[in-house]
């Protein structure tokens, strides 16, 4: 278990005060001058150093990604997003920092738009995030009132914030997207190459990263880099926010070392798994769009990016979705199924027409109301679906129906049967709608 | 599906968007591979192709982009025989969005080429995507009918039957046309078209690929004009006796019109060519008029001041059209893209979109599509523009290629010749050396070539207004001149295609073939030479018009040395050789420019109105078209809703 002393989120229960007097007292703005100072290539550098990775799903290195962006600016200006539209289900971290901790995120926006020579930042927030854009926004107003961003600010370092309010679509999360949407456009993932570092949000180098990721940045330049990376494993390095939920007995959202057995973070932290770890169905480790664990494998699993693809799967956005025996893992899968088909954006073949297949299969074998060799087909059909997209959208909408049919085949199976076998136990009600 | 391998790329990727510098070579150095036709590839369309299957109809029998749709060619490459989808089919209403584009919304694929072209090219952006996933519906939002000059495109770049041509709709299929390589004359662009026709009957008229005039565009008055040409044709000789028309044999027409030119005098004879003449027509006549002694001859039925005698660069486009593309600067001095010429307008927007093109505007306001500078009203700002006493005169000084685009209604006024020479001084102001941006804009297919032969008044002789005028001639020709009011008094022979103004001030009518129906030669208003094909034949007794002046020419005791069109072709190239070179531009001399500038003159304080009054109402063919009527309704409409706001 992290020991008190290494907790970043101090404030992650909002126990204290959130703003900046708070904020101040839990250690944030303190020395931010004396980091810049320390100059653009010793950030980067102390953030490559940390190992710390995108904490936004991805895991992509954050001090590599911040070292694409142009090293002297050719006349365009060059830009930090920052990712706050949290919306993967089951995943609510970043809405505890920006109601709780905001300060840390707004540090940590000046220190990483300095690093990537950055002037300009654009924070886009999930839209149904009403009280945590009101705190942010506050949060941005009291550090431009006590000039620590902004035109001549205390750091010698231009910098504004700008706080953009989303209309809540998932795919806004896509950082391609989610540029597009900040320009005004529909939120539609752009193809790759371009890549953002060189031509991003409004044709200008942009860095987009999670606001997990911006938020720990300035603890890492504090406490050192040696500090971050001494916690957890090697390649899997820091502290994270996990967040729990469903069938634990305290769901909850806590920051523990990378790589912490599943099993500890469900019973330091929640209380233990209803009913008893024997009780265990399944978890999905990573927010809905990673293929889930099954209960025999969770015992060995550590909570990183190397220990769940052990498992394939994958950290994601570390939101441990537990579910015990008494769910329908089918039914579960197919209500994943349809957020994915009510939030694809349409721009591309394979997701736009491959989600409601999924979805509209995945409910009839939820019934039972199917073929068992509709389980194949629907299993190629998740393959043609996957990498063949612009953004990850559709590996993300595929991977949770490849992981029930590979570890659940046998309930699916047993559900056709059941109905086959009794197809109408009760008059069908149509119009219950 | 256009995806393809990439050596050393885990995923398939896009070629449409990939661009050959984004390939990353070998681990040891060695070039990029792309590969097109691996079982990779080969299984990832084919699952892109079942998913665009899945929930498109299977309609095929009744559709009408059946036997060209993209569709379906891609189904026979990579489809698959038998569907695994067991769900219900999506079902999407059909919208209403105007009266030339169908929509079965049902078949739509979501390739959004249609809001793209819209949005980008026609740069009036009613169409969009409603909705998301397999729920967007392409849509004009509220219903409403488009109001750009090129919607009709949309048909064209939609990949299956979603967006169909609604007057076309079931009307033929593809395998059933004859194709015929042609020119368009409803503007003076001359697009490439192709005329498609069932029997004798032209079905409908597509756009051709000609980078240099229409890229691949053409505007909805060349697409949809196809039944005009069906209705109030002319199909026999027509005499009027007693006040009323009476269908008349060839003979006994001619005979009438022999009768009068013998018994009138020379001086008080004159002829005027229409707008859709071709050269070779128009040739003829000026050949027969010559050998009558007429000198009182017009091309220019609008009164626009241009004369061949002031230099071929005087009355061209003379930056050309795809020049545009290359130009950096741009003033428009009372014209109306959008309207005179639709399809230049999207290759003006083009250059605009792409950035460092300032446009000036004078003239009436409008919307262009793209924003402009709007300078003023009248002669006078474009007189402070050439003289450099305007603050855009300093743009056009700065640039390397501007470029003046001058409209017919500048030099369609009295004094159309002290606009022309400041326009010229405009167009002087800036630009490097040998660059010659002074660009007239014609509306009339017919009117460069006419001027390339001089078809202009002889010496001493009348121009189009002054023929018209009470009292002027006892006896003139019409060529398919629709476009001006004859007074009452002269003889009318009126030689033309359509029941229109022309047919109803005529004396006789003798009929002529609409340009489906005859090949002759354009020359559109950068001076480019091209060469319509014929798709069709006139209708009844109706001949080719370069025939029926043959044939006339005989019974005048005139008669023309030429008996076939080649052979009039051959007389032709011989008097003006730049009209062999098919095609081309004939370099025009930039002194004419020079020398028209320094004719100077005084214009009048008066603002510059339009030329054209509605864009679907320009000649005797859209004029009888059901269609345009229908469009132009809706224009109209529009109009008045947006004044209202």
């Amino acid at each position: 278990m992290l020991a008190d002393k290494d907790r970043i989120f101090k404030n992650l229960y909002g126990l204290y005060d959130w703003g900046l007097e708070g904020a101040r007292a839990r250690g944030a703005w303190d020395g931010t001058k004396a980091i810049l100072e320390k100059g653009r290539d010793w950030i980067i550098n102390e953030v490559k150093a940390s190992g710390l990775r995108g904490r936004g799903g991805a895991g992509f290195p954050t001090g590599l990604k911040w070292s694409f962006m142009p090293k002297q600016s050719d006349g365009r200006p060059h830009y930090l997003v920052v990712n706050a539209d949290e919306s993967e289900p089951g995943t609510c971290k970043d809405r505890e920092i920006m109601r709780h901790d905001p300060h840390l995120l707004v540090e940590g926006c000046l220190i990483a738009g300095f690093a990537m020579g950055a002037h300009t930042c654009f924070i886009y927030i999930r839209g149904e995030f009403i009280r945590e854009r009101e705190h942010l926004q506050a949060a941005v107003d009291q550090a431009y009132a006590a000039n620590l961003i902004g035109k001549n600010n205390v750091h010698g370092f231009d910098f504004d914030i700008i706080v953009h309010h989303g209309a809540g679509a998932y795919i806004c999360g896509e950082e391609t997207a989610l540029l597009e949407s900040l320009e005004g456009k529909k939120g539609q993932p752009r193809l790759k190459p371009p890549f953002p570092a060189n031509v991003g949000l409004y044709g200008c180098p942009t860095t987009v990263n999670n606001v997990e990721s911006i938020a720990v940045v300035p603890d890492i330049a504090r406490r050192g880099a040696a500090w971050f990376a001494g916690i957890g494993r090697p390649n899997n390095t820091g502290t994270k926010l996990f967040c729990i939920s469903g069938h634990v007995e305290k769901p909850c959202t806590v920051e523990d070392a990378m790589g912490v057995p599943l099993r500890e973070l469900l019973d330091t932290h929640c209380g233990g798994v209803r009913g008893g770890w024997s009780n265990l169905l399944a978890v999905i480790p990573g927010g809905s769009s990673m293929p889930l664990i099954p209960a025999h494998d969770c015992e060995r699993l550590l909570m990183d990016f190397d220990g769940t693809r052990e498992f394939k799967s994958a950290l994601g956005t570390a939101a441990v979705i537990v579910m015990d025996k008494s769910t329908d893992i089918i039914r579960a899968m197919a209500r994943i199924s349809y957020f994915y088909k009510h939030e694809s954006c349409g721009q591309c073949t394979p997701c736009r027409e491959g989600m409601g297949w999924m979805w509209r299969v995945l409910s009839r074998m939820a019934e039972g109301r199917a073929h068992k060799r509709e389980i194949d087909m629907l299993m190629e059909v998740t393959t043609q679906i996957e990498g063949h997209t612009i953004c990850a959208f559709g590996d993300g909408a595929a991977w949770p129906v490849q992981g029930l049919i590979r570890h659940f085949r046998h309930e699916i199976e047993r559900r056709i049967d059941d109905y086959s076998a009794n197809p109408h136990p009760e008059p069908v009600r149509v119009a219950a709608e | 599906m256009c995806l393809v391998e990439l050596k050393g790329s885990p995923k398939p990727v896009a070629s449409c968007a990939w661009g050959v510098r984004d390939c990353r070579p070998g681990p040891k150095g060695e070039p990029p591979e792309v590969f097109t036709k691996t079982p990779m590839v080969r299984k990832a369309r084919e699952g892109v192709m079942e998913f665009l299957l899945i929930n498109h109809p299977l309609d095929c029998p009744i559709c009408d982009q059946g036997g060209e749709c993209d569709l379906q060619d891609q189904a026979m490459a990579y489809g698959v025989d038998s569907s695994r989808f067991k769900e219900n089919k999506r079902a999407v209403e059909d919208k209403y969005v105007g009266v030339l584009v169908k929509t079965i919304m049902n078949r739509c694929i979501h390739c959004t080429r249609s809001v793209r072209f819209m949005t980008e090219v026609a740069g009036v952006p009613e169409l969009g995507a409603i909705g998301r996933g397999e729920d967007t519906e392409i849509t004009t939002y509220l219903e409403q009918a488009m109001t750009s000059e090129l919607q009709g495109n949309v048909v064209d770049l939609c990949p299956v039957g979603a967006l169909t041509s609604k007057p076309y709709a079931f009307a033929a299929r593809p395998w059933e046309l004859n194709k015929a390589e042609s020119v368009d004359v409803m503007d003076a662009l001359g697009s490439a078209i192709r005329i498609d026709t069932r029997g004798r009957e032209v079905m409908r008229i597509l756009p051709r690929d000609n980078d240099d005039v229409n890229e691949e565009w053409i505007s909805d008055k060349t697409r949809h004009v196809v039944d005009g040409l069906r209705a109030q044709r002319l199909d026999q000789p027509y005499i009027r006796e007693g006040g009323q028309l009476y269908p008349a044999s060839w003979r006994d027409a001619f005979d009438a019109i022999a009768a009068k030119v013998d018994t009138t005098e020379v001086k008080r004879t004159g002829a005027i060519v229409g707008d859709l003449a071709t050269v070779e027509e128009t040739f003829a006549l000026k050949d027969l008029m010559t050998r009558l002694g007429v000198v009182n001859l017009d091309c220019r039925q609008d009164g626009a001041v241009l004369d061949p005698a002031w230099g071929r660069a005087s009355y061209l486009f003379n930056d050309t059209i795809a020049g545009i593309e290359k130009a950096d600067a741009l003033l428009i001095v009372a014209a109306n893209p959008r309207r005179e010429a639709a399809v230049l307008n999207a290759r003006i927007r083009k250059r605009w979109r792409m950035g460092a093109f300032p446009i000036g505007l004078i003239g009436e306001r409008a919307d262009l599509t793209y924003r402009y500078d709007y300078l003023g009203a009248g002669p006078q700002t474009l007189a402070d523009v050439a003289a450099g006493a305007h603050e855009f005169a300093s743009v056009l000084k700065k640039a390397e290629r501007p470029v003046v685009i001058v409209g017919m209604s500048a030099l369609a006024r009295p004094d159309g010749a002290a606009i022309a020479s400041l326009a010229a001084r405009a167009a002087q102001v800036g630009g490097s050396d040998g660059w010659n941006g002074f660009s007239v804009l014609h509306t009339a297919a017919a009117r460069v070539g006419a001027l390339d032969v001089g078809f202009v008044p002889g010496a001493g002789g009348r121009n189009a207004a002054q023929m018209a005028a009470p009292g002027a001639l006892d006896l003139l020709f019409l060529l398919g001149a629709d476009e001006i009011d004859i007074a009452p008094g002269a003889f009318v022979v009126y030689i033309g295609t359509h029941g229109d103004a022309g047919a109803h001030r005529a004396d006789v009518i003798l009929p002529g073939a609409a340009y489906p129906e005859k090949s002759g030669i354009y020359v559109n208003t950068e001076g480019r030479v091209q060469m319509a094909g014929r798709a069709s034949f006139p209708p009844g007794d109706a001949r080719e018009d370069w025939a029926i002046l043959r044939a006339l020419s005989d019974v005048l005791g005139r008669k023309l040395a030429y008996d076939s069109l080649a052979q009039l072709r051959q007389a032709l190239f011989k008097a003006h050789s730049h009209l062999r070179r098919l095609d081309q531009i004939a370099p025009a001399e930039r002194a004419d420019i020079a020398a028209l500038a320094a004719r100077g003159g005084t214009p009048e304080k008066a603002a510059f109105g339009r030329a054209l009054d509605d864009f679907y109402f320009t000649n005797p063919i859209a004029r009888a078209s059901a269609v345009m009527a229908e469009c132009s309704l809706i224009a109209e409409g529009h109009a008045a809703l947006t004044a209202a706001e």
